[in-house]
């Protein structure tokens, strides 16, 4: 306790948290760091507003009969869940939170290159958000979170034009976010900082960039005519009016389907960090993975028919959508080897964030595999609007994005608040999350076989074991994920502090040339690298880089 | 020497920024850097735009195979002479506005401006135009909504006799092919060419307007520069509202064939 006193004032240099701290130098900040921070804050509050929808939902299907909700306030939870978690907490939950934060540090930058737009891309997230929250409030939509038409242009009721506005500035929010980290990958890079020199994370942003620049607006401008349809009756989607359903699937999907790599390609690339960090060693193949994450996001482009099997989309469509699809398990399988040979023979230090990180890898290959079966025509026949799909894309999502996205919370925790949360307390809610998700999501895989379709309250009796063992499953999932709240918020005021540069030995600028927590301007000087990412073969010289003479900063272990 | 200068100074030995002094940017290192990184992205900006409003060029190209009679005899309600008028204002406003980028950085303020203000011009004759083809067209009851009334384009195609009411109240479409077609299913295909319509000319309205107030803001600043005789100023952002507005431009000139020529 003395320690951590005379640690505590000899800590009073100058942080990103602390040079201002009105709230006003929060809400104007053009900081990076602190943009992350704001995301951050949002998005977990969204998280919890789409958890307890979720658990509302499962609650509902404890049981067969459809007695805790009516069908239709079942609709409007499982749109709330689907609109919230996917628009306003996947979307932005890695690139927005930890792009913002470690990518300018990760590249030896002093900030992203357009830092006024980074702000403003957050103000468009909020105002999003405030539309979307009044439209739930104000009511509900049933349309579920693919917004399909007709059902959503021309029948259903409720403020659907509202929540796609709100989806509309959030997807710009998203288009902002990706051009400006697109601009500042090409050119914010420190000296020596070559394309091959590249963390993989920074690789993986990339990739997610080009997706959230050339995907989004599609989805955006189909909003739109929804909305537009909506209001002046003009058939654009609705067949009773002239209009065509099936474009707008395709218009939706040629977004929709590249947004799941949204969603996983930086949870990708927050893995090979970790594995990297707590194996001690080089990520094995590092341009094989790098060029993979290019892979997903450009085959990515080319899959979105896959949804549309039974949608009435022509054969030969179907025929060669399922075969490119399969060609995206190709690059997804070159990283999960790659992420196991780094393991092989490293030395794996069991920290919290390497829990998570395998973790991931358990449930992507889950989720991974069961989208070859979903991308085979004839399997897929079976399996559409069934469990199966629901399993399999929360797999990926949520056993995978999610568990991605709590490793890099884990992982650059101490870099961003200078506190330590409790490691056996994170290495059991990982456990928790693991088991509790597994429990949740196995069992849906076999109800979707057996024909159990989506989005109804109620089911046959035959069905109640697993649907019960389902719900038991989510309120373990609930309790793994309420833990970290508590005590990574605990570990804000009472957390060991963390003064040291590089609390996980780990390689890369954001933890060996930047302060903890980071300096409001991050490097004293721009860094001249000099040495490949992952450089983990040289014990005896701590850092990677031109050893250059610095001033003495107060504060510092060696301080 | 300022923190920014010793930076620089470290690894570049030529710094020709340094009378550039207060345009330079926090978080870069040097102008030139700046200028790329400013270029890229708004290349990155005109991508995400195209595939904003190239999923409406695919959507109307799409409707306009399946009801291709119906947006023929559609869009011969649009003026091809104002259309094509303002297709020569906005080349000529393209031109200005490639002069007053020129200008910019030659660092001649005054002669910016002066091409700024011409642009300026161009654009509200644009949009004056604009307002007329909007008003006639409510004027006929075609504004896509509860208003929306296919009988001027019925009473147009049959005066030249490519429509021909059938006696069960049907109407034929004559082109080169025939086709015959409900007043309901007539109307609301026609609606859907003008909502098209309305819908790609309204968001390139919007753009002109958004491109209007931005350049109304840097002829403010030209200005300024030329009162003080500033020796240097900043050419970015002429740069890059030059590249906006030729983007705005060449969406029009695909406009206007796709809506107004095809077909006449």
């Amino acid at each position: 306790m003395a320690m951590q006193t005379v640690a505590q004032s000899e800590s009073k240099q100058i942080n990103y948290l602390n040079w201002k701290t009105t709230v006003a130098s929060w809400l104007l900040t053009y900081d990076h760091k602190r943009i992350g921070i704001l995301y951050l804050i949002s998005i977990s509050l969204f998280f919890l507003l789409g958890g307890l929808a979720a658990a509302l939902i499962r609650l509902e299907l404890a049981t067969p009969k459809g007695d805790l909700l009516t069908s239709d306030v079942y609709n409007k939870m499982f749109t709330i869940h689907g609109v919230l978690m996917i628009f306003f907490f996947l979307i932005p939950s890695i690139p927005a939170v930890f792009g913002n934060f470690v990518l300018p540090l990760m590249i030896g930058a002093r900030d992203v290159a357009f830092p006024r737009l980074n702000l403003l891309s957050w103000y468009f997230f909020m105002a999003g958000a405030f539309l979307a929250t009044v439209a739930l409030l104000r009511g509900g939509i049933d349309t579920g979170w693919t917004f399909y038409t007709p059902y959503s242009s021309s029948f259903a009721k409720g403020e659907v034009s509202l929540a796609i506005m709100g989806v509309f500035l959030a997807g710009f929010s998203s288009i902002f976010t990706g051009i400006n980290f697109l601009v500042t990958i090409h050119k914010m890079r420190a000296p020596g900082m070559t394309w091959f020199r590249l963390p993989l994370f920074v690789w993986a942003m990339y990739a997610t960039s080009l997706i959230q620049v050339l995907g989004t607006p599609v989805v955006a401008i189909t909003l739109l005519l929804v909305a537009i349809e909506r209001s002046l009756r003009i058939g654009i989607f609705d067949p009773q009016l002239g209009g065509d359903p099936i474009l707008y699937q395709h218009l939706f999907w040629f977004y929709s389907h590249p947004a799941v790599y949204i969603m996983i390609l930086p949870g990708m690339g927050v893995i090979s960090e970790v594995i990297s960090a707590f194996s001690k060693k080089r990520v094995f193949g590092y341009h094989f993975v790098a060029f993979s994450s290019l892979a997903i996001a450009i085959i990515g482009f080319l899959v979105w028919g896959h949804h549309m099997f039974s949608s009435g989309q022509s054969i030969y469509a179907g025929l060669l959508f399922s075969f490119l699809s399969f060609l995206v398990a190709i690059p997804s399988a070159i990283k999960t080897f790659n992420w196991m040979t780094t393991i092989w023979k490293g030395r794996v230090h069991w920290e919290a964030p390497m829990v998570y990180a395998l973790g991931f890898m358990g449930l992507f290959v889950i989720g991974g595999l069961t989208g070859l079966h979903l991308g085979a025509l004839a399997t897929n026949l079976h399996l559409t609007d069934t469990y199966f799909v629901v399993a399999h894309f929360h797999y990926v999502m949520v056993g995978g994005a999610i568990m991605a996205y709590l490793a890099a919370l884990h992982y650059w925790w101490p870099k961003m608040t200078g506190r330590m949360y409790p490691q056996s307390w994170a290495k059991l809610s990982a456990l928790l999350v693991f088991v509790g998700f597994n429990l949740t999501f196995f069992p849906q895989f076999i109800l979707g076989y057996l024909g159990m379709p989506r989005r109804y309250h109620s089911y046959p009796e035959e069905w109640a074991a697993l649907n019960l063992l389902s719900s038991a499953g989510a309120s373990v999932l609930g309790f793994g994920y309420i833990i970290p709240v508590i005590y990574l918020v605990w570990s804000l005021k009472y957390g060991r502090i963390v003064t040291e540069r590089n609390p996980w030995g780990a390689r890369g600028l954001e933890w060996e040339l930047v302060e903890t927590p980071p300096d409001p301007h991050n490097f004293e000087r721009t860094p001249i690298v000099t040495r490949p990412a992952y450089d983990y073969g040289h014990p005896e010289e701590p850092t990677g880089f031109v050893p250059k003479p610095r001033p003495v900063v107060v504060g510092g272990k060696d301080g | 020497m300022s923190v920014k200068e010793a930076k620089v100074l470290e690894r570049e030995p030529a710094p020709t920024h340094i009378e550039h002094e207060g345009i330079l940017g926090e978080q870069f290192e040097t102008l030139d850097q700046q200028n790329n990184a400013y270029l890229i992205g708004m290349w990155a900006f005109i991508v995400q735009e195209v595939l904003f409003l190239g999923a409406i060029f695919a959507a109307y190209g799409i409707y306009r195979l399946k009801y291709l009679h119906e947006f023929t005899l559609a869009h011969k309600e649009l003026d091809w002479v104002v259309g094509g008028l303002n297709t020569l204002v906005l080349l000529a406003s393209s031109y200005t506005m490639a002069r007053a980028v020129r200008a910019a950085m030659q660092n001649k303020h005054g002669r910016q401006m002066l091409y700024l203000t011409f642009t300026l011009l161009f654009a509200s004759v644009f949009m004056f135009n604009k307002y007329i083809e909007y008003s006639k067209k409510y004027e006929h009851h075609l504004i896509p909504g509860r208003g929306y009334d296919a009988h001027t384009i019925v009473e147009h195609a049959e005066h030249k006799e490519l429509l021909e009411p059938l006696p069960d109240g049907n109407y034929k479409l004559k082109l080169e092919t025939e086709k015959i077609v409900t007043p309901e299913e007539f109307k609301q295909r026609t609606q859907l060419f003008l909502g098209f319509y309305f819908i790609l000319t309204g968001l390139h309205g919007l753009h002109v307007l958004v491109g209007m107030t931005v350049i109304g803001v840097l002829v403010g600043r030209a200005y300024i520069d030329y009162k003080k005789r500033k020796p240097v100023a900043d050419y970015m952002p002429v740069e890059m509202v030059g590249l906006y507005w030729h983007f705005v431009d060449i969406v029009w000139i695909f406009i206007y064939p796709l809506l107004y020529l095809i077909g006449r």
